[in-house]
């Protein structure tokens, strides 16, 4: 076996905001640490010079003339949400944060 | 034509009988829609399926055949849909809880496309959640089965798509590929697969898995319908700033030139240990077919291939990370109903919503993404991943295509690999450094196992040369035709 | 006891100027009903994804090449990840390693003496500048929260500067620089009031002569002028009196409060914030090409200082005038559009710009000054009117009068003349030399002090005359007829 990195599942689950069982964090755990040992592999290639390759081909973003078009009926952009009023998204409330 | 009839019959011959009158589009879609009756008890491919708006569609498709007013040479045909494209009025869910109440209000480009040309959207099909995953096992609804024995995997991630194809549910479909998606559940299920070049299809539309892996792409049982099919949803876009800004000439044009003796490599990276015997050996039946037909085989070297696959979980579980941020539960995806504040939301509403497998990755995605780790991962597999191009660039200095396994084996069982990541991570070694490349890939079905289960090749091209490929492809095609079709495909 | 020094650096977050959003045709706008400037990419929808808005990136380079940045022959996105009901994809598209614009320098005035006295100048580096997209807006009530995403996704450049300031006042002076330089080059509105134009700021103090630099307190979100002055003020004394009492500060972001009138620590989790910089794979780079540089270069107003130094070289105008003209780029356009009409007079003109036209805009109907769109008396009519004068046509007393009517109903000078039955000024007639005999004969005192060689005496004869013309006559005219008659005497 390669080498196991130590995880911190806690800090992970904050990170991606999902919680997680007892279970599913142990289980997580194994499973990230044996995956990230056998991504190992790679820390032996030599990259040194390499451009990492950000994209499949090289070319320039294309840019979009500052033209707007038609926006959508704040009904449309709401059909979907859990919640609504006034138009608007409701969240439970915000604790605040920077 | 009766339903048997239309059920076998390719995309091109249906395209044939409705302009010559000898069917209709209503009728078509009457005989899939049976068809899934059928036999959707045992393949279970659909996430979705609304009848009513597919023959209201069909209806509206004879219409204006009759009125000389056709879309397209193919109008009124159904196509079968990854439940990850988007389509108003049609649900979207990408096979997830998070996702399962919701019903796009927008068209993406494929959709348009295919709407454009007067293509009937036929059914949301399965796929493993997000379209993480090889077997399909990671629906949050389904299990779908493979045609040729319900008790293995169609593979994935568009299992759904491949089994609906293979099981003469619809006539061919789409699917999404990051890693093999479309590839491995083609050659799982006895179907042609093609994954196009980066950004010869717009990802416009299509829920992002990877950003820099994903296209979209057609399943079909010819060359002449991938071809086809692939023409329709090709091309620049403007609402996508990775597809290729240039006309490409259509596949179809290629197709049809006579046909011309290709250098074939074989990397000797993919026929080593690990490959099962059957599949092996159907690929020494595949080459001695080309040898056959004057083609040149040549052993190439793809050295970095061993690097692959944890370069590829790297970089599509650090994007997919991101990417699934915007599922919660704010907007329009599933809240959870135990929320007290914001932050909770988030964390419930993901961890109700999300799957294991998409969990896993996720919180993979977050870690080699974390800082102090960043450059050791991430930076490193874009690092690696330039070598694996330039392996595949260097090679096509000296082939015209590159000729592999689809799969090291034929359809696994179900559940054999599913707490297994890392085993199942290895089925898709032979399909993953075509995503990382950005080259097409063509999986074509070329014989059966002896316990019946199909085997595939893939064929690797140049990039944006899917004609030159398909031509490549078709010229197996004719010279040792797969007839098979999975008995629940036969006539009742 | 040793004296402290406060070193200062600003974010500043400004909207730009564009008629649609960062990465999608959706428009950009203020002030509409909610979610109704919004799509499926402004909402994050699945499979929707950002293609860059030129318009935002060449207001972008405008700012670079207004404030002397370089302009890299590529630039990129990154991925900020972090959750918040107002971030629809809960990743900011921003630019972490390959900003837009880098260095860079802006002039910056501080207060003078009095308000007619020019300020300091100082120049204040930059770092860099880089584009990003805005957030939603959330209004908090008791058990829960409204999300509105009409600002999302509106392209925002956020200025970051080097930590060369020293005082609440040049962070002040640096937003008002920026502010002039960017109006004036139609890069951004940079109203506060409407959060186009948002502040945070990284206070350290230490003790004069020291070379590093102690810890630093973040403020964050200072969004008005005031706020940001005393916020800085706040924190400077803060921090000096920590020192004082031998004790430390500790590196954090802290919240104003400006009803309190201080600033208190969020205790913030800094350490668990960890956006996971990548560069986003749904972007490309950009290659902006040269030649539309240049063109934006030369499509650039004249910078804001060099204008106001141009106008004192050139038209000899004072500081007074300058301050009120060149650092509001509408009086400035203004002028510049009458002196087209007429050059002969700058700093008449330039006087009733900032004077006449100032103090009837602030009168009209409406809370302060009527918009420049609206008024109603053009450039040009106001250089047909000084004209007037120049020529003895009018006199100044008179042209208070048919400037007010000018600016109520934008007719020209004699239209208004015209109807007021304001006759232009005859300079020789016997009317003039009427008045004047009488004036001079009804105070043979004066006339002989004038004789004596006393040239202020002739002023007592002219209020009379004037007064007889009920205004009407040229005060040149007068003078030149009155001295006539005197010598003859």
């Amino acid at each position: 076996m390669q080498d196991r990195p130590e995880i911190d599942i806690e800090k992970l689950a904050v990170l991606a905001r999902i919680e997680l069982t007892g279970e599913e964090k142990t289980a997580l755990s194994a499973q990230v640490a044996d995956i990230l040992g056998f991504f190992q592999k790679l820390q032996e290639v030599d990259v040194s010079g390499i451009t990492p390759m950000a994209h499949p081909f090289e070319a320039a973003a294309p840019l979009r003339e500052d033209v707007p078009a038609d926006p959508w009926a704040a009904s449309r952009s709401l059909a979907n949400a859990p919640a609504s009023r006034d138009n608007q998204v409701v969240v439970p409330k915000v604790v605040e944060d920077a | 034509m009766d339903a048997k009839t239309l059920i076998q019959s390719t995309a091109f011959d249906l395209g044939r009988a409705l302009r010559k009158g000898n069917t209709t589009a209503t009728e078509i879609c009457t005989a899939c829609l049976e068809q899934v009756a059928r036999t959707d008890d045992q393949v279970q491919a659909f996430v979705s399926l609304d009848p009513e708006k597919i023959l209201a569609a069909a209806e509206a498709s004879d219409q204006r055949r009759k009125n000389g007013q056709e879309l397209s040479p193919l109008d009124g045909l159904p196509v079968g849909l990854k439940d990850i494209m988007a389509i108003e009025g049609a649900p979207l869910t990408c096979s997830s809880r998070i996702l399962e109440k919701f019903v796009s209000p927008y068209t993406g480009t494929v959709g348009a496309k295919l709407l454009s040309a007067g293509m009937i959207p036929f059914g949301r099909l399965n796929m493993d959640e997000f379209a993480m995953g090889s077997s399909t096992e990671n629906s949050a609804f389904r299990k779908t089965r493979n045609p040729w024995n319900t008790d293995h995997a169609p593979g994935g991630s568009s299992g759904g798509s491949a089994a609906a194809v293979a099981a003469r549910q619809c006539p061919w479909s789409l699917g999404s590929d990051t890693g093999g998606s479309i590839r491995q559940p083609a050659a799982f299920c006895g179907v042609i697969g093609l994954k196009p070049t980066y950004g010869r299809v717009s990802r416009f539309g299509l829920a992002a898995f990877a950003s820099s892996l994903d296209q979209i792409g057609p399943f079909g049982r010819t060359t002449d319908d991938v071809a086809a099919l692939l023409d329709i949803i090709s091309g620049p876009d403007p609402y996508d700033s990775t597809s290729w800004p240039e006309y490409l000439e259509p596949a179809m044009v290629q197709l049809n030139l006579p046909e011309e003796p290709a250098v074939l490599g074989l990397p000797r990276e993919y026929f080593g240990e690990g490959i099962d015997p059957e599949v092996r050996s159907q690929l020494e039946q595949v080459i001695e077919a080309y040898k056959g037909r004057g083609f040149t085989i040549r052993e190439i070297s793809l050295p970095h291939t061993e690097l692959a696959v944890p370069t590829y979980y790297i970089i599509a579980t650090a994007e997919a990370s991101s990417n699934l941020a915007r599922y919660d539960g704010v907007r329009y995806t599933r809240r959870s109903t135990e929320s007290n504040d914001a932050v909770d939301m988030y964390f419930k509403s993901r961890g109700e919503g999300f799957g294991p497998e998409v969990k896993r990755r996720i919180i993979l995605g977050s870690y080699v993404l974390s800082s102090g780790y960043y450059d050791a991962y991430y930076k490193r597999a874009q690092q690696v991943r330039t070598l694996i191009r330039d392996d595949f660039l260097k090679a096509f200095e000296s082939v015209d295509a590159i000729l592999t396994p689809t799969t090291p084996t034929p359809a696994f069982r179900i559940g054999e690999k599913i707490d297994d990541p890392i085993s199942m991570y290895l089925a898709d070694i032979f399909t993953i450094s075509v995503n990382l490349a950005g080259l097409p890939g063509l999986s074509m079905p070329c014989g059966l196992s002896k316990d019946g289960l199909p085997i595939g090749f893939q064929l690797i091209g140049k990039p944006f040369e899917e004609g030159r490929l398909l031509q490549i492809g078709k010229t197996y095609e004719q010279a040792s035709p797969f007839t098979g079709r999975p008995a629940i495909a036969n006539p009742s | 006891m040793p004296e402290y020094e406060a070193v200062i650096g600003l974010e500043v977050h400004v909207q730009l100027k564009t008629a649609s959003k960062m990465f999608t045709d959706a428009p950009a706008g203020f002030g509409q009903p909610p979610n109704s400037l919004t799509n499926a990419v402004v909402m994050g929808l699945p499979g929707t994804l950002p293609v860059l808005n030129q318009g935002a990136i060449e207001q972008a380079i405008k700012f670079g090449l207004i404030f002397d940045s370089e302009i890299p022959e590529l630039f990129q996105w990154d991925r900020k990840n972090y959750f918040y009901p107002d971030s629809p994809k809960n990743y900011q598209l921003t630019q972490k390693d390959a900003p837009v614009c880098i260095g860079g320098e802006v002039e910056i005035e501080l207060a003078g003496a009095s308000r007619n006295l020019a300020g300091e100048h100082k120049v204040i580096h930059l770092d860099h500048a880089h584009l990003e997209e805005d957030v939603g807006k959330l209004t908090h009530f008791a058990t829960d929260s409204l999300v509105d995403y009409n600002r999302a996704g509106t392209p925002l450049l956020e200025i970051v500067t080097k930590p060369d300031l020293h005082s609440a006042e040049e962070a002040v002076a640096l937003l008002q620089s920026i502010r002039m330089h960017l109006t004036s080059a139609g890069v951004s509105d940079c109203d506060m009031e409407k959060g186009q134009m948002r502040c945070d700021a990284n206070v350290s103090v230490r003790p004069v002569g020291q070379e590093e630099l102690n810890p630093r307190a973040e403020m964050k979100n200072l969004n008005s002028i005031t706020g940001v002055k005393n916020a800085i003020s706040y924190e400077i004394r803060r921090q000096a009196r920590v020192y004082e009492k031998g004790g430390t500060v500790a590196q954090e972001t802290r919240r104003w409060d400006a009803d309190a009138g201080r600033t208190t620590s969020m205790r913030s989790k800094e350490e668990a914030h960890d956006y996971r910089y990548f560069p986003d794979p749904d972007l490309l780079p950009v290659h902006f090409p040269r030649h539309r540089i240049e063109e934006l270069k030369a499509e650039l107003p004249e910078n804001v200082f060099d204008l106001q130094r141009r106008y004192e070289s050139e038209y000899g105008l004072p500081y007074t005038l300058t301050s009120v003209i060149c650092y509001d780029h509408e009086l400035a356009r203004y002028f510049e559009a009458a002196m087209v009409v007429y050059d002969k007079n700058p700093k008449a003109l330039a006087n009733y710009v900032a004077n006449e036209l100032q103090r009837e805009r602030s009168q009209a109907e409406g809370d302060g000054y009527l918009p420049m769109e609206q008024v109603r008396l053009s450039p040009r009519n106001l250089a047909g009117l000084v004209r007037l004068i120049d020529e003895g046509k009018l006199t100044k007393q008179l042209a208070k009068e048919v400037i007010v009517d000018m600016f109520q109903g934008g007719d020209p000078a004699e239209a208004v003349m015209e109807a007021r039955g304001i006759k232009p000024v005859q300079q020789d007639s016997g009317q003039l030399e009427e008045w004047c005999r009488a004036a001079v004969a009804g105070n043979a005192v004066a006339a002989q002090q004038v004789r004596d060689g006393n040239d202020k005496a002739i002023n007592s004869f002219i209020g009379p005359v004037m007064k007889a013309s009920r205004g009407t006559a040229n005060p040149q005219a007068v003078r030149e007829m009155l001295q006539k008659i005197i010598s003859e005497g």
